[in-house]
């Protein structure tokens, strides 16, 4: 975002134009800035839960944003993803210490069964955690039996596919069949994701959500999750 | 033709000047024929059968699109649109010498609007080694990660650089962690070729696996060309609205 030569020290900023500067950094992939902004912030006695939705994930936002618009790439999203990591890893633990609990529930998710891909996944599961899930990630290529599991298990308030490849695709579907089957499909919300789905296969396989991507999906998970907690 | 030596073509028109698509004598001579519009990736092999061919190639016009708008399939429904906007109404049959390659059913959307047919499958590595295979090989180790000859000749365009790994190298353990062998599902048998590939494995820090598959697959763009049958009669995927 920046290019111009910046010969500044990110502590002579003040907390509006650092937070500005964080997103910057996130943006640019910049992990060793963007923690060091995250430290600063800190020090400066804000709650770890503004820095994350102020500066962490309002940055990935516009990531997120600029990645649809095809203004950046698979590696610089990558690149960011990595240095939003980095700030989310000084905050977890003061999030997890935290005396108010925040946390909108559990949201599990997975790869299906026969796909490897996992970039995108671990995007979304990234924003659920600054919007305040608790994430419980069950990797790559799994059976519907490790989902039955992680549910049987965690109680999620979300349960999310994805999938990359147009093969593996149906299988979000034997899942909520199985749900279906089960008699649980309708104690949690399902949401599927990937880059070659779209609102009409959700439809069509019975999902509830289709996550376009990974702010809109956080965004829709929270909205469902506070309409449970209201409820 | 030297692979090797080439730099990755961006966007071939294999149209000759007399068959070209500029001349109003053309125009009408092409109206009988068929428009084979294919995927960069698949280019040598298409040339192979149609170019080399003299039957074939008087009756079948070829373009391809850039082999990279398979790093943003997202674009390949509207690319191939409008290419076919400008110059299926010149053709008795078009053929999309394409897979669904990630298009999320876009480009089926767009093939059912010119009433074209596209090859049958997901990607080039399904059609290419026949959809029994590539799941077998997948069931095997879905580990894999593939290439054909054309990702081979021009892995560092398509994949190093199409991935961001000259710029950032460290990306490599987040792309490739899961994956246990590269398989070059070869359309030649060429030694040079193997060794590149085998380079590229290591390269990936991945075990190599050799596969010989042909492109027989490729085979239905010179369908009813050089034999009784048509195209309608054969294994393409024609899809419907
Ligand atoms: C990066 C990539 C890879 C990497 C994967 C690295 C990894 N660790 O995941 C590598 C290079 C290893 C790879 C391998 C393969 N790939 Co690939 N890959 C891609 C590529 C270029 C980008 C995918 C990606 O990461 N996008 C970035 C993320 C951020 O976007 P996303 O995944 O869409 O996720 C967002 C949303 O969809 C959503 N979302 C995603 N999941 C979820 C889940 C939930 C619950 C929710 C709510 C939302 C959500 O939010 C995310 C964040 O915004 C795509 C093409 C493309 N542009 O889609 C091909 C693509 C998916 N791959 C494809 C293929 C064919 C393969 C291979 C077979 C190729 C090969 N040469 O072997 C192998 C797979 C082999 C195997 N054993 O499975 C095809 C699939 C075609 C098809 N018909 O299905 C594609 C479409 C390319 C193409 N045009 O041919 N691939």
């Amino acid at each position: 975002m920046s290019d111009q030569e910046d010969d500044f020290e990110l502590s002579d900023l003040d907390d509006k134009e650092l937070v500005e500067q964080i997103q910057d950094d996130l943006y640019d992939g910049l992990n060793d800035e963007v923690f060091e902004g995250v430290e600063i912030l800190l020090e400066r006695k804000w709650d770890a839960n503004d820095i994350l939705g102020d500066a962490l994930v309002g940055g990935m936002k516009i990531v997120g944003e600029d990645f649809r618009d095809g203004i950046l790439f698979v590696p610089e999203v990558l690149k960011c993803a990595g240095a939003m990591k980095q700030g989310m890893g000084l905050l977890r633990p003061i999030l997890a210490n935290s005396a108010i609990d925040i946390s909108l529930g559990k949201f599990v998710i997975g790869t299906v069964k026969g796909d490897i891909h996992d970039i995108g996944k671990n995007l979304v599961g990234m924003m659920l955690e600054g919007a305040g899930f608790e994430v419980i990630d069950l990797g790559i290529n799994n059976p519907v039996e490790n989902y039955l599991e992680a549910i049987d298990e965690h109680k999620p308030v979300v349960m999310g596919m994805s999938a990359l490849l147009t093969t593996t695709m149906p299988y979000m579907g034997v899942v909520i069949e199985e749900l279906d089957k089960r008699g649980m499909r309708n104690d949690f919300h399902v949401m599927v994701g990937g880059a070659p789905l779209n609102q009409e296969f959700a439809d069509a396989i019975g999902a509830d959500a289709y996550g376009r991507d990974a702010a809109r999906s956080a965004e829709m998970a929270s909205e469902h999750a506070r309409s449970v907690q209201a409820s | 033709m030297t692979m090797k030596t080439m730099q990755t073509p961006s966007s071939f028109n294999l149209f000759s000047a007399k068959d070209g698509l500029v001349s109003d004598d053309t125009k009408a001579k092409s109206r009988n024929k068929r428009l084979v519009l294919g995927c960069g990736a698949l280019v040598y092999e298409l040339v192979e059968l149609i170019k080399h061919n003299p039957v074939v190639d008087q009756a079948v016009d070829l373009h391809c699109l850039p082999a990279h708008l398979h790093n943003t399939p997202q674009l390949i429904g509207p690319e191939v649109d409008k290419f076919l906007s400008e110059h299926a109404h010149r053709y008795s049959e078009v053929l999309v010498a394409y897979g669904d390659c990630g298009s999320a059913g876009e480009l089926d959307r767009v093939i059912a609007k010119y009433q074209a047919s596209r090859l049958p499958g997901a990607h080039c590595y399904e059609f290419f080694s026949g959809a029994d295979v590539f799941q077998s090989m997948m069931n095997e180790e879905l580990g894999s990660f593939f290439l054909t000859d054309f990702l081979v000749s021009f892995f560092d365009r398509l994949v190093v650089q199409g991935l961001g790994l000259d710029r950032y190298p460290e990306l490599k353990e987040v792309y490739f962690k899961h994956y246990k062998k590269l398989v070059y599902l070869a359309q030649k048998d060429d030694p040079e070729l193997q060794t590149l590939a085998s380079q590229h494995a290591a390269f990936l820090g991945l075990d190599y696996e050799y596969k010989f598959v042909g492109f027989d697959e490729l085979k239905p763009v010179t369908f009813g060309l050089d034999s009784e049958h048509k195209l309608g009669s054969i294994e393409v995927q024609h899809v419907s609205t």
